[in-house]
């Protein structure tokens, strides 16, 4: 599909709100490795449930503005449909 | 079933162009201790394993899917404006040859990528301690790579990606102790 035309403020607005993404779904990464081998750290449960929201957050801000993160249902579809436009992860 | 996500695990900036790095990169695309025989070789052990370390093994084994996709980045970003005589003279013109700037599973000396790489013993202990083992090749593989280049940039992607070799190993000795600890169990009761 067509490349998204971005002015420079989209372009720094788009990285900075990834790379938020990125450092909060990091901690969720790191969270759940932890807890699939400490099951009963309960400040380990709160901090991954409330890294959780706060990632769904961004997540729906981000989308908002530059298009679904994630296809097959997981995220709602722009009009027209941009799932499959550029840029991929490796573009940027 | 797994669920894509447009974004990389972690930032990978690379503005320039050095078909020579991308060489040694590959290693960690297609090489036995790289990102795809991590990937692979964790996501086949997961079948057979007790329940206890499944989740242990699903969850690593998807993340080296985006480690992957980490140093596929690297290389498509370091290759992608070279022209064919820098290719030849970064050691890629076999490369070249076959598969012009196309990724390709092998290692950077040009070996395809094999199966014979990883192994699944359906024997718990023997598969995690080649899951250690593994980390601790690819940790001592990405200090390599960091030590043969000076792009500031390349060097926090790849520290980033040694450091998760790190957690990585660390997770998988923890798997190892909830086995023994779970035999002991077994026996005592």
């Amino acid at each position: 599909m067509s490349e998204r035309k971005w002015t420079d403020e989209q372009k720094k607005q788009y990285y900075e709100m990834l790379g938020e993404i990125q450092q909060v779904d990091f901690v969720l990464v790191e969270l759940n490795l932890y807890l699939n081998t400490h099951p009963h750290d309960h400040k380990a449960i709160n901090q991954y449930n409330e890294f959780a929201q706060k990632s769904m957050a961004l997540k729906n801000k981000f989308q908002s503005m530059f298009g679904p993160l994630t296809n097959f249902g997981n995220s709602f579809s722009t009009y027209p449909w941009s799932w499959d436009d550029a840029p991929w992860p490796w573009q940027v | 079933m797994w669920i894509y996500e447009k974004k990389l695990q972690y930032p990978v900036r690379v503005n320039k162009c050095d078909p020579r790095m991308a060489k040694f990169l590959i290693e960690q695309y297609g090489g036995a201790d790289g990102e795809l025989a991590a990937a692979l070789r964790y996501m086949n052990q997961r079948y057979t394993v007790p329940d206890k370390v499944i989740g242990i093994l699903n969850d690593i084994g998807t993340e080296e899917f985006a480690h992957l996709e980490m140093i596929a980045t690297m290389v498509y970003k370091l290759t992608k404006d070279a022209t064919a005589e820098q290719m030849k003279e970064a050691g890629l013109g076999d490369h070249y040859a076959n598969h012009d700037k196309a990724l390709f599973y092998h290692n950077a000396s040009g070996v395809p990528w094999t199966a014979s790489y990883i192994q699944a013993k359906g024997d718990p202990i023997a598969d995690l301690y080649e899951d250690i083992a593994a980390e601790e090749k690819a940790r001592a593989t990405y200090q390599w790579l960091i030590n043969m280049t000076d792009d500031v940039d390349l060097i926090d992607s790849l520290s980033f990606l040694r450091e998760r070799e790190i957690v990585h190993s660390q997770r998988f000795r923890e798997a190892v102790e909830i086995l023994k600890a779970d035999r002991e169990q077994k026996k005592i009761f």
